[in-house]
C-alpha cells in the first residue's frame, strides 16, 4: 500500500513538472524568445564567478581547517622525502590551479555575450604561446629531477646489513617470514611443497630454512633498514603501509623488494597521535577478492633491543612443527635441531613421529 | 546572413540526382542495417546513452553501500535476488562485480564506442565534405559488432556466478582463475569475448575514420583547413587502429592460459589447496600489454571530447579557436606520447625501477601539451562574445575538469610520489576529473551542439542548461573529496574500511560523494527527457542555429543520404573566421569563397582570390576525392 502510494506520488510529481515544463515551453513561444539571446544569458557568467569564489572558498577552507584529518603523520625516512616532493608539488599546482581557474572564470564572467560588443580576431599569438609552452616545461623537469632523485635513492639496492622480513600475501591474509637468529638467512621456499602446515613452502633441503620463524605481525625495528621481499600465493596482493609511505605489489611467481627505515616506534607515534590505541597497519591495494577490504596486517615497530629481544622470544617454524623433520636430510638432522631450538626429547618425539610416518605409509 | 544562403543555392548544380532517390529503402535498410553514417551515429548514440545509463546505475549501487554502509537494502532485493546479503547488503564479490562493470562500460562503451562512434561517423563526412563513410558497408559492420559485444557483456551482468569481478584492468592471476573469484568463471570468458569483438568493431570503425578523412575531403579541405574535431577524431583513430590490436593480443592470451593450460601470465600459485602447474609465466607481462593499451586508450577517450569542445568553444565565444596550430601540434605530441608512458601505472608493480626513471620522464613530458591546450582554451575565451548555449556550459565544464584533474597527474606521474597514492582515492579523483567527467561533458556537449543536425529539432535550452549546473556541481562534489580520502591513503576498491584502524574515518565525506553521485545520477533524466521529447516536439532547427562557419551546417535541415542534394560544397578558408573585422555577419562559413568577402580579407588572403577564380587552380594538396 505504502510502495503505490509513493508510486503515485511519484507519478504525481512527474507530471506535474512536465506541465510546467510544457507551459514554459509556450510561454517561451508566445513571447518568441529565441530572438534574443542576451536575456537569460548572463546569469550564468554569473553563476560561474559564484561557482569558482564559492569552491575555491571551500577548498581552501576544508584544506586548512580539516589539515590533520587527512594527512598521515609519517614514519620512515624516505617518506619525509617523499611527503616533501608531495607537498612542494601541490604548492606549485595550487598557485597554477588558482591562476588558470580565476583567469579562465574571469573571461567567462567579463566577456559574456552582449550585442554591442564584438568579440576580437585573435587568432594566435607567438610569443605568449611560446612562453606558456616553455614555463610548464621548466617547472615540471625541476619537479621530475628531484622525484626521479628521491625514486632512485627508494629503489636502490639495500644494504647488507638491512634486516630482512619475507612478506606473502594470500587470499586474503599477510604472513611474514623473519629469517631467525641463528643465521639470520631465509630459506628457500618453493611453491610445491606449499600445504596446509607449510604455508611458506618452505624448502627443509636448505639449511637455511631451519631457525625460520613465522609471525602474524609485522615487527621492525626502529632506526634500522628494512628490506622486504614479498611474493604471492595465489593472486596480485599488494603491500601497503600508509604511515611509512611504502606500497609493493606482491606478485606470484616473481619476487618484489622495498627498503625503508622505520623512524618512529609504535609507542612514540601513540605519543605524538595522542592517541593510546594508535597502532601501524598493513593494507592490500591490489583487488585481489572478495575479502580485499580485510587484509589487515597488524605492524609493530620497536626499538632495536626490543626488537631483537622479540626475535629472540619466537620459536622457529620446524620447532612448532616437527613432524615437518622427516623432510630435513638425515645428514642434516642434527644441524636442523641445533637450529631450530628443538630439544633432544621433543626430538626423539619426532623421530618417533617420523616412524610412526613412515610405518602407517 | 541572406548574401550567405542565396550563394548556398547558386553553387548547387543538381547534377547529383542518384542521391535523391536513395531514401526510399524499407525501415530494415533505413534505420536497421543502414549505411548511412548519420544513421550509425545515431545507433551508436542510442546504444551509448544505454550504456551510460547503466555504467551510472552500477556506480550509484556501489556509493550506497560506501557511503551509507549502515543503510538496509532490502529494498534492492527484487531487482539484485542473491546479490542482497541475507542482512540487507550488497554482497562484497558483488561489489567488485560492480566496480569492474562500471569500469569496463564506462571506459569502452561509452566514452570509446558512445562518443568517438557516435561523433566521429557523424561529424567526420560532414564536416570533411564527403557524401558517407569510405566504406558504408564496413561502418554498418562496426556498429553491429559493438551491438553483439554489447549483448554478450550485457549478458554477463545475468550470470549466476557475475560478471567478470577482477577490476576493469582484469589482471591476471585473479581474472584467470575461477578458483580465486566467481566473477572469473564464465563471467570473465564473456567479458573476454565481447571485448574481442569490441576491438574488431573498433577497428573497423577507426580504419574507415581514417581512410576518409584523408582520401575524402571536399575541394579545398586541405589538411591545415580541417576543423579541430577532424583532426581529433583522425589522431583518436590512429591510436585506437595502433593500439587496440595489443588489447586484442593480451585477451587472446588471456583466454589460452584460462582455457587451454597455456603460462603466459600465470607462475608459481597455490590456490584452493593445490598447486597449479603453471610456471614461467609473468603477472607483470599482462600489465605491460594491458596498459599499452590502457594508456593510448586515455587519449582514445579524450582527444574526441577535446575536438568538439574546440569547436564548441570557438563557436559560442565568437572567436576564432586560439592558436590552431598550436592545438593539432599538441594534439600530435600527445598521440605519439601516448604509447611510451603505459608504465607510469605500473610504478610499484615490481617492474625495474630503472623502467620507472624513464616513464616518469616521459609522463611528465606529456603534461606540456595539455597544458598548451588548456592555455589556449582559456585565451580563446578571452575577449571573446561569449553565449552560453548548454553545448558551451558543458565544453567549459570540460575545460574545467581537464585542469582539475589534469593537474593532480603531476603528482601521480612522479613515480616518487606515487607510491604512497597509487591505487588510492587520490588516482580515482584523478582518473574520474581528467578522463571519465572532461570526456562526458564532451560528449555531452557534442549531442547538445549537434543535436539539430541529427534530428532536424532542438532541444529544450533551458533544461539543457539546468542539466549542466546540476552536473558539473554533482561531479565536483562527487571527486573533488576524493583527494581528500586518497591523501589519507584510502584505498581503491575496498568494500569497506572499517577492518582498519587507519581508514576509520570520512564517514561524512563519503557520504557526502554518495550523495551527491545520486543527485548527479538522477539529473540524467532531465538530459534523457530533454533528448526523447526534443526527437520528436522540440522545435524544428533552423539548417545553421549556432551561427557556425564548418561544413555540416550548409546541409538541409534534415540532411538524406548523401549529406549535400547538389554538389558538395568547396572550401576556402579555415573554419574559424569568426566575428572577422570588416565582415558583417560575425561568421564567415568555409565555402565562403574570399572573393566575397573583399571587406574583411586580410592582405594575403586578397592573393587567394586570383587563385579561387579558376575552377581547377584551387589550392588543394589532395584531388581525389
Amino acid at each position: 500500500m505504502m510502495s503505490l502510494i509513493i508510486g503515485l506520488g511519484a507519478v504525481l510529481v512527474l507530471g506535474i513538472l512536465y506541465m510546467i515544463f510544457r507551459i514554459g515551453n509556450l510561454v517561451g513561444l508566445v513571447k518568441n524568445e529565441e530572438e534574443d539571446i542576451e536575456s537569460g544569458n548572463s546569469i550564468h557568467g554569473y553563476l560561474f564567478m559564484v561557482f569558482i569564489i564559492l569552491g575555491l572558498g571551500l577548498f581552501f577552507w576544508y584544506s586548512f581547517a580539516h589539515f590533520k584529518s587527512y594527512t598521515l603523520p609519517v614514519a620512515s625516512e624516505h617518506g619525509v622525502v617523499t611527503d616533501n616532493l608531495f607537498w612542494v608539488t601541490m604548492v606549485v599546482i595550487v598557485v597554477a590551479f588558482v591562476i588558470i581557474s580565476l583567469a579562465m572564470f574571469w573571461f567567462i564572467f567579463k566577456y559574456r555575450y552582449d550585442k554591442n560588443r564584438r568579440a576580437e580576431y585573435i587568432a594566435d599569438n607567438h610569443i605568449l604561446e611560446i612562453v606558456w609552452t616553455i614555463v610548464p616545461a621548466i617547472v615540471l623537469a625541476l619537479l621530475i629531477f628531484t622525484g626521479l632523485k628521491a625514486w632512485n635513492d627508494i629503489t636502490g639496492p639495500a644494504s647488507k646489513e638491512a634486516e630482512v622480513i619475507e612478506l606473502v600475501g594470500q587470499q586474503f591474509a599477510w604472513t611474514a617470514r623473519y629469517p631467525g637468529t641463528k643465521d639470520n638467512l631465509l630459506g628457500h621456499h618453493n611453491y610445491k611443497l606449499i600445504d596446509a602446515s607449510n604455508e611458506f613452502g618452505l624448502d627443509l633441503t636448505d639449511k637455511n630454512s631451519f631457525d625460520d620463524f613465522k609471525s602474524l605481525e609485522l615487527h621492525l625495528p626502529k632506526g634500522k633498514e628494512v628490506l622486504l621481499k614479498i611474493r604471492a600465493k595465489d593472486v596480485l596482493h599488494s603491500v601497503f603501509l600508509p604511515h611509512f609511505r611504502v606500497k609493493m605489489d606482491a606478485v606470484p611467481g616473481m619476487l618484489t623488494t622495498f627498503k625503508f627505515i622505520a623512524t618512529k616506534t609504535t609507542q612514540e607515534m601513540r605519543e605524538e597521535t595522542g592517541n593510546s590505541k594508535f597502532n601501524y597497519e598493513m593494507a592490500c591495494t591490489e583487488i585481489c577478492g572478495k575479502g580485499h577490504f580485510s587484509m589487515r596486517f597488524l605492524v609493530v615497530v620497536d626499538e632495536p633491543e626490543a626488537f631483537e629481544k622479540w626475535k629472540a622470544s619466537q620459536e622457529a617454524w620446524l620447532k612448532l612443527n616437527p613432524e615437518y623433520m622427516k623432510y630435513v636430510p638425515a645428514a642434516l638432522q642434527e644441524a636442523a635441531m641445533i637450529n631450530a631450538g628443538i630439544e633432544s626429547n621433543t626430538s626423539t618425539a619426532a623421530q618417533a613421529t617420523v616412524t610412526a610416518v613412515s610405518i602407517s605409509n | 546572413m541572406a548574401t550567405i544562403d542565396i550563394q548556398a543555392h547558386t553553387e548547387v548544380h543538381h547534377d547529383d540526382h542518384e542521391h535523391e532517390h536513395e531514401h526510399h529503402g524499407n525501415f530494415w535498410t533505413n534505420y536497421i542495417f543502414c549505411q548511412d553514417h548519420k544513421v550509425i551515429a545515431k545507433q551508436f548514440l542510442i546504444t551509448g546513452i544505454f550504456w551510460a545509463l547503466l555504467g551510472g546505475m552500477l556506480s550509484v549501487l556501489f556509493r550506497l553501500q560506501l557511503g551509507f554502509p549502515e543503510a538496509n537494502l532490502e529494498w534492492l532485493r527484487p531487482i539484485l535476488g542473491g546479490w542482497i546479503t541475507a542482512d540487507g547488503k550488497i554482497d562484497t564479490e558483488f561489489y567488485l562485480s560492480l566496480v569492474t562493470m562500471h569500469g569496463t562500460i564506462m571506459v569502452f562503451f561509452v566514452l570509446t564506442a558512445g562518443l568517438s562512434g557516435t561523433f566521429s561517423n557523424f561529424l567526420i563526412p560532414l564536416q570533411v565534405g564527403a557524401r558517407d563513410m569510405a566504406s558504408g558497408f564496413m561502418n554498418m559492420l562496426s556498429y553491429w559488432f559493438f551491438f553483439l559485444s554489447s549483448v554478450i557483456m550485457f549478458t554477463s551482468l545475468f550470470l549466476s556466478t557475475g560478471p567478470a569481478s577482477g577490476g576493469w584492468t582484469i589482471y591476471p592471476p585473479l581474472s584467470a582463475l575461477p578458483q580465486a573469484i566467481e566473477g572469473s568463471g564464465l563471467g570473465m570468458t564473456l567479458w573476454l569475448v565481447a571485448m574481442a569483438l569490441f576491438i574488431v568493431s573498433s577497428l573497423l570503425g577507426g580504419i574507415n575514420y581514417i581512410t576518409t578523412i584523408i582520401n575524402m575531403r571536399t575541394k579545398g579541405m586541405a589538411f591545415t583547413k580541417m576543423p579541430l574535431t577532424i583532426w581529433a577524431f583522425f589522431f583518436t583513430a590512429i591510436i585506437g587502429v595502433l593500439s587496440f590490436p595489443v588489447l586484442f593480443s593480451a585477451a587472446l592470451l588471456l583466454i589460452f592460459d584460462r582455457s587451454f593450460g597455456t603460462s603466459f601470465f600465470l607462475s608459481d600459485i597455490y590456490i584452493g589447496g593445490e598447486a597449479l602447474p603453471n610456471q614461467g609465466g609473468s603477472p607483470v607481462l599482462f600489465q605491460h600489454l594491458f596498459w599499452f593499451l590502457g594508456h593510448p586508450e586515455v587519449y582514445i577517450v579524450l582527444l574526441p571530447a577535446l575536438g568538439l569542445s574546440s569547436e564548441i568553444i570557438a563557436t559560442n565565444s565568437r572567436k576564432p579557436i586560439f592558436g590552431y596550430k598550436a592545438m593539432v601540434g599538441s594534439m600530435l605530441f600527445i598521440a605519439i606520447l601516448s604509447f611510451v608512458v603505459w608504465a607510469h601505472h605500473m610504478f610499484v608493480t615490481g617492474m625495474n625501477p630503472f623502467l620507472g626513471s624513464i616513464f616518469t620522464l616521459l609522463t611528465l613530458i606529456i603534461a606540456v601539451p595539455s597544458a598548451v591546450k588548456i592555455f589556449n582554451y582559456v585565451a580563446t575565451l578571452w575577449k571573446g562574445n561569449i553565449i552560453f548555449t548548454p553545448a558551451m556550459l558543458f565544453s567549459i565544464g570540460l575545460v574545467s575538469f581537464f585542469l582539475t584533474g589534469g593537474i593532480t597527474g603531476i603528482f601521480l606521474g612522479n613515480s616518487a610520489v606515487d607510491i604512497q597514492l597509487h591505487d588510492t582515492y587520490f588516482v580515482v579523483a584523478h582518473f574520474h576529473l581528467v578522463m571519465g567527467s572532461a570526456s562526458f561533458f564532451g560528449m555531452m556537449a557534442g549531442v547538445y551542439h549537434w543535436f539539430p543536425k541529427m534530428f532536424g529539432r532542438m532541444m529544450d535550452y533551458k533544461l539543457g542548461q539546468l542539466h549542466f549546473w546540476i552536473t558539473f556541481v554533482g561531479v565536483y562534489m562527487v571527486f573533488f573529496p576524493m583527494h581528500y580520502i586518497g591523501i589519507a591513503g584510502f584505498p581503491r576498491r575496498y568494500y569497506s574500511w572499517t577492518n582498519f584502524e587507519t581508514f576509520n574515518s570520512f564517514a561524512d565525506l563519503n557520504m557526502l560523494v554518495s550523495a551527491a553521485a545520486i543527485l548527479t545520477m538522477v539529473a540524467q533524466f532531465i538530459f534523457l527527457f530533454n533528448f526523447f521529447y526534443s526527437i520528436f516536439r522540440g522545435k524544428p532547427a533552423p539548417a545553421n542555429p549556432w551561427n557556425s562557419t564548418t561544413l555540416e551546417w550548409t546541409t538541409p535541415r534534415n540532411p538524406q543520404h548523401g549529406n549535400w542534394p547538389g554538389e558538395i560544397p568547396t572550401v576556402y578558408r579555415w573554419p574559424y573566421d569568426y566575428s572577422k573585422p570588416g565582415s558583417k555577419e560575425d561568421f564567415i562559413p568555409q565555402h565562403i569563397p574570399y572573393s566575397e568577402t573583399p571587406e574583411s580579407n586580410l592582405p594575403h588572403e586578397n592573393d587567394l582570390i586570383k587563385l579561387e577564380m579558376g575552377d581547377d587552380a584551387i589550392v588543394v594538396e589532395n584531388k581525389k576525392h
